[in-house]
Parts: structure tokens; C-alpha cells; sequence
């Protein structure tokens, strides 16, 4: 928080940021051994993030059992799988969010352009940044429209009034939200529809240009319409950003991602291009979900 | 009462004749309800009649100049509530001066940061706070707090923050530890658990996702809890103050105890003085003479009226609140 807060351009920091990830995808290629890579007919993508060995758990119970895999860069991958299969869980992990829970640990390494984010030296708010997050229920703060989005960017940069204008300009039209809200900035963010509350979250986490952006179950509160905006969204999105996202809708993971995983119990059973998980799946617990034979 | 009828095997009787007698009983219930609800009209207005009818020979004497006068003299008949006025309102304001923030800090500490083992022996202990009595504050206040007030605190202060202009002259005179200061500190204490137990009740029911939202942006603890969770909370945390506030402005025996009962005005928080409650806990018995004893009434009414107001504009900027809210919360 403090390094990049007292860096007046973010812009800053990114570029370093993007300079170790040149040198870290050099190492990379060194420990790709032993890693579950995507089979892939999409065009190769350099990996964003890797884990490797990722175990967590919850107090005694354990959720993710030796997590490895690799989350494309400006793609979108998907999280699929039955109730309590951890992969919400595997998400939470990628912004550390789960460390505001005492008894909440994972062990192994998860790394961002080649920094293990869970090492004690790597600051949180740092990941934070880095790794923006939107939830499975809209959860607007309670603010006008206009300052949930100047929230997040008000906590890295210190904006001219005028560049804060253009930037939650910006965030809401990316969100494809700001011909809906353009008249209603000061209202409440509450008093919006739940579709919008969504994308105003969406346009929040944008607004301080992380490069990852992870997504709970991101429609699964919206009606229809709503979560139609919102996939178009997702595939406009990965443009710019790395993608991952939780849903329970199979068909929403086969319209809107690149790469899916298929977790069961804790475990990554199958991972791979999408189309290739839905139409010729290797295991036979996949084909038993996708199918719709248990989950 | 369907459930009753429901219950019945249908050779008890006639279903109809049940339904009937259940509908009686309901109406007797609500009735009764009614009743219960009205005792509290009857209950206030008596008390303000009784208010009225015993200040009304002090304030047809005195008129509205009985507000503004300084005048406390038994021997000449001539009274003022102005000194108990002052009291009361210093008393509690600095109270809540100090008890917002202390219980802003026990809720914070609570309901975000305490581990779980240490949640439950603080939350007790502030119920505990809430359930001495005021007399055994008042004991404690007058035999503990004042003599190592008057001895550590007072004199330090006075050398520190006496010489600076203007607040200077609130911090003057002889280290009594008795007086105007002391007396807002024990209220302060004894209101710390209403406020800070309402507080921790509102924080608590702040949406877990929504704090996870802020926190995932990158905010600090602060940044949340300033931005998010008070926001959030404002109406009641605004209803936990004025909880506090009412009590700080009636709390009569721990005040009267350590507040000094003088009757002046003095600039200086170290000063004795005298609250509307704590006057007439102390004079009623010796109250000789219908003025005098108008004069304690027509306090009794001013401070009644004083906490109506104090409710009154807590109502007011509750809706203003909520209006800025829109249609939530």
C-alpha cells in the first residue's frame, strides 16, 4: 500500500511489474515440469498466474488438495464443478481475501507474473491491487455511484478532480454501464437495479486497473438480460485483463471462457480448452457433470 | 387459531362454533394489546401534567427570565435555572465527547479485529459496565477517581494546558477533583456500554461480502471501516449516541456525588457546579416554601423538555439520513 501510494503515477509501478514478468517468464519455462498445462488449440497465451502444490484449508478440513495450474494471461478460465468443490475457495485465494478469516490457511506457492503472492514479504494490498474481485451478490457501498468507483482508485492514486471525472468515465463505459448511470452519479449506489449494481461493482474493480480480475459466480443473483450484459462483458474484458471465473451455469462457462477446470472434492480432476472439456472430456467425472449425472 | 380448529377431530363439535370462539379470543387479545400500547400515552402525559401543574406558580414568578437567570436564592424566593441548565448540557457533551470515541474503538475492536477467544470476555465485561448501579459510580467516582484526579491529573493539566489562549480558561482553579469535568467523566464511563453495545450490534450486521468487497480493492482496516461500515451503520450508531445522550442528560446520583453542587457558572471545567438532576436529588428535602419547591418542578420540566428536543432532532436527522439513503436502510 505505502510503496505504491507514494508513487503519484500508478503507472509506475505497473511498468516494473511488467518488466519482472519478462524476466519471470524466462524461470518459468524452467519450472513448467510437472505442471498441468492446458492442451490447447486456442493461440498460446503466456501464464499470468501459476500454482503450484496449493493446499488450503479450512481450520482441520482441507478444501484444495495439491492444486497445479497455470491461469492464461488475457484469457478467461473457468471454474466449474458441484457445491462445496472448493473452486470459490481456489479464487479467494488469488487476492489473499480468505486472510481476513482466522483458522483460514493455504500452503504452496501461488505466483503473479513470477512473485509468490503468498510469501509473508509479498504486501497485501499490493496483490489487492493487482487482482481485482466481484461477487456473486452486487455489493455497492454505500455511496454515491460516482464514489464507488473513486473509492478504490482514491486508496493508489491521487487524482485531480478533473482525471477523477474522466476515470470513472472510463471504468463505467468499460463496464458498458455509463450510458444507464451517466445522470444519476450522485445517487446512491444501492438505488440501482441489481443487474447494474453488478456491473458498477465490475466498473469498480477496473477502475484501479488491475490485471486479473476474478468473478464469484458473477451472474448468478441477475435475471436473463442482466446476465447477458454481463458475459458480453467478460468477453470484452479479457482484451485487458486475465479472467477467472466461478459459475455454476454450464452453459455460462462454455459461452463465455477460453480454458474451463473441473474441480471435485478439493481436486482438479480435468483442465483444459473449453470446447474440448465440453465435447470430448477425458474423465469420466467430468462428462458425469457436464451431463448433468451428479453436481 | 386455524391451527386449533385444524387440531380438533370433527366429532368435538361444530367447527364453525370454534372458529367463533377463536375469533372472540383475538379480538380480546388485540384488545388488550391496545390497552398495554396505551398505558404509555396516559403514563407521559400524566407526568408532563403533574410537570406543568407543580412548576406553573415558579414560571408564572419567574416567566421565560427563569431560563436565563443565574439566581439560586431560597432565603429571597428568587430562582433561575440557568447554572443547572449549563451543567447538564456541559456535563453531557463532554461525556459524549469522550465516550464516542472510546466505544467507536470497543465495537471497531470487537466486531473486526478481536480474536474470537477475546470477543466474548470484553462483551461481557461492557454488560457488566451497563448493570452497576449509578449509585455504586457515583461511590466510586467520589472515593477513587476524584482524589487521584485531583492529585495526578488536575495539576498536570492545568501547567500544561492552562497557559494556552482561549481553552486555557476551561482548564483553571484549585485541584479539587470534584467538579464539572469529573462528573462528565463518570457519565462517560457509565454510558460507554450503551453506546459501544449498540455500535457492536449494528457493525455486527454489516455484510460480511460487502467489507470482503472493500478489502479486496486493497483498503486498510481503517479505510473500511471509515468508508464502509459506518456509512453503512449511521442510523443506528447515530441511535446508540442519542441512547447515550439521554442517559448522560438524567443520570442524577453519580453526578451528584462528584459534580460539587455549587451554584455558579465558572468557565473553568474544574470548577464545581450543578446539574437540573443532581439539584433536585440534592435540595427536594429541604425544599421549604411552594416556590421553591415550583422552582426544583419547573427544573424537572425544563430537563423533560430538554430530552424531548435532544429525541426530537435524533428522529430529525435520523430521516434526514435515510432520505439521503434513498429508499435503503
Amino acid at each position: 500500500m505505502s510503496e505504491i501510494s507514494s508513487s503519484t503515477d500508478s503507472s509506475y509501478s505497473r511498468q516494473t511489474g511488467d518488466e519482472q514478468a519478462g524476466q519471470d517468464n524466462a524461470r518459468q519455462i524452467r519450472i513448467d515440469a510437472g505442471k498441468t498445462v492446458p492442451t490447447t488449440q486456442n493461440e498460446p497465451a503466456e501464464a499470468k498466474i501459476s500454482v503450484r502444490n496449493l493446499n488450503f484449508y479450512y481450520g482441520k478440513f482441507q478444501a484444495l488438495k495439491d492444486i497445479n495450474l497455470d491461469i492464461p494471461e488475457k484469457r478467461v478460465t473457468a471454474f466449474i464443478g458441484p457445491s462445496g468443490c472448493g473452486k470459490s475457495t481456489l479464487l479467494r485465494v488469488f487476492n489473499r481475501i480468505y486472510e481476513l478469516y482466522p483458522g483460514q490457511r493455504a500452503e504452496g506457492e501461488v505466483t503473479l507474473d513470477g512473485r509468490n503472492i503468498l510469501s509473508k514479504e509479498q504486501h497485501v494490498n499490493q496483490v489487492r491491487a493487482k487482482v481485482g474481485m466481484v461477487f456473486q451478490k452486487p455489493t455497492p457501498f454505500p455511496m454515491s455511484v460516482y464514489d464507488n468507483i473513486a473509492f478504490g482508485v482514491k486508496m493508489y492514486e491521487k487524482l485531480s478532480r478533473y482525471s477523477m471525472d474522466d476515470r470513472v468515465e472510463w471504468a463505467l463505459k468499460k463496464a458498458a454501464l455509463w450510458d444507464e448511470v451517466k445522470d444519476k452519479l450522485r445517487q446512491t449506489g444501492t438505488e440501482l437495479s441489481g443487474g447494474q449494481q453488478q456491473r458498477l461493482c465490475i466498473a469498480r474493480g477496473i477502475a484501479v486497473k488491475p490485471e486479473v480480475l476474478l468473478l464469484d459466480e458473477p451472474a448468478s443473483a441477475l435475471d436473463p438480460i442482466s446476465t447477458l450484459k454481463i458475459e458480453e462483458l467478460i468477453s470484452e474484458l479479457k482484451e485487458d485483463y486475465t479472467i477467472a471465473v466461478v459459475t455454476h451455469n454450464m452453459q455460462q462457462a462454455a459461452r463465455v471462457s477460453d480454458y474451463t477446470a473441473f474441480l471435485y472434492l478439493g481436486e482438479i480432476v480435468e483442465f483444459g480448452d473449453t470446447s474440448d472439456i465440453f465435447t470430448k472430456p477425458t474423465k469420466k467425472q467430468t462428462e458425469d457433470y457436464i451431463t448433468g449425472r451428479y453436481g | 387459531m386455524t391451527e386449533i380448529a385444524l387440531e380438533q377431530p370433527a366429532t368435538v363439535g361444530d367447527p364453525s362454533k370454534i372458529l367463533r370462539r377463536g375469533a372472540r379470543l383475538d379480538s380480546l387479545f388485540r384488545g388488550a394489546t391496545r390497552v398495554t400500547a396505551m398505558l404509555v400515552f396516559l403514563a407521559v402525559l400524566s407526568i408532563l401534567i403533574m410537570l406543568v401543574i407543580g412548576a406553573s406558580p415558579a414560571l408564572e414568578k419567574f416567566g421565560f427570565g427563569f431560563l436565563f437567570s443565574t439566581a439560586w436564592n431560597p432565603v429571597t424566593e428568587d430562582f433561575g435555572a440557568l447554572v443547572a441548565i449549563f451543567g447538564t448540557l456541559v456535563t453531557s457533551a463532554i461525556a459524549l465527547l469522550i465516550a464516542v470515541p472510546v466505544s467507536f474503538g470497543i465495537a471497531i475492536f470487537i466486531t473486526q479485529l478481536a480474536p474470537e477467544w477475546l470477543k466474548r470476555p470484553i462483551g461481557t465485561a461492557i454488560e457488566l459496565l451497563a448493570a452497576i448501579p449509578s449509585i455504586i459510580y457515583g461511590m466510586w467516582g467520589l472515593f477513587v477517581l476524584a482524589p487521584l484526579f485531583a492529585d495526578h491529573a488536575q495539576p498536570w493539566i492545568t501547567e500544561h494546558l492552562g497557559e494556552w489562549p482561549v481553552i486555557g480558561a476551561l482548564f483553571q482553579g484549585p485541584p479539587m477533583g470534584i467538579g464539572m469535568f469529573t462528573a462528565g467523566l463518570i457519565l462517560a464511563i457509565m454510558i460507554i456500554p450503551f453506546i459501544a453495545a449498540v455500535m457492536r450490534d449494528v457493525f455486527e450486521v454489516v455484510p460480511p461480502v460487502l467489507k470482503e468487497s472493500a478489502y479486496g480493492l486493497g483498503a486498510t482496516t481503517w479505510e473500511v471501516v471509515w468508508n464502509i461500515v459506518l456509512p453503512y451503520t449511521r442510523v443506528g450508531v447515530v441511535g446508540g449516541i442519542m441512547l447515550g445522550l439521554g442517559r448522560a442528560l438524567g443520570e442524577t446520583m453519580a453526578v451528584t456525588f462528584v459534580i460539587g453542587n455549587a451554584q455558579q457558572i465558572s468557565p473553568s471545567l474544574f470548577m464545581p457546579g450543578s446539574t437540573i438532576s443532581s439539584a433536585l436529588a440534592n435540595e427536594f428535602n429541604e425544599a421549604v416554601g411552594e416556590m421553591y419547591t415550583s422552582s426544583l418542578v419547573a427544573l424537572g420540566l425544563i430537563l423533560f423538555i430538554i430530552t424531548f428536543i435532544v429525541l426530537a432532532l435524533a428522529r430529525l436527522l435520523l430521516m434526514r439520513l435515510s432520505e439521503r439513503e434513498g429508499t435503503h436502510s
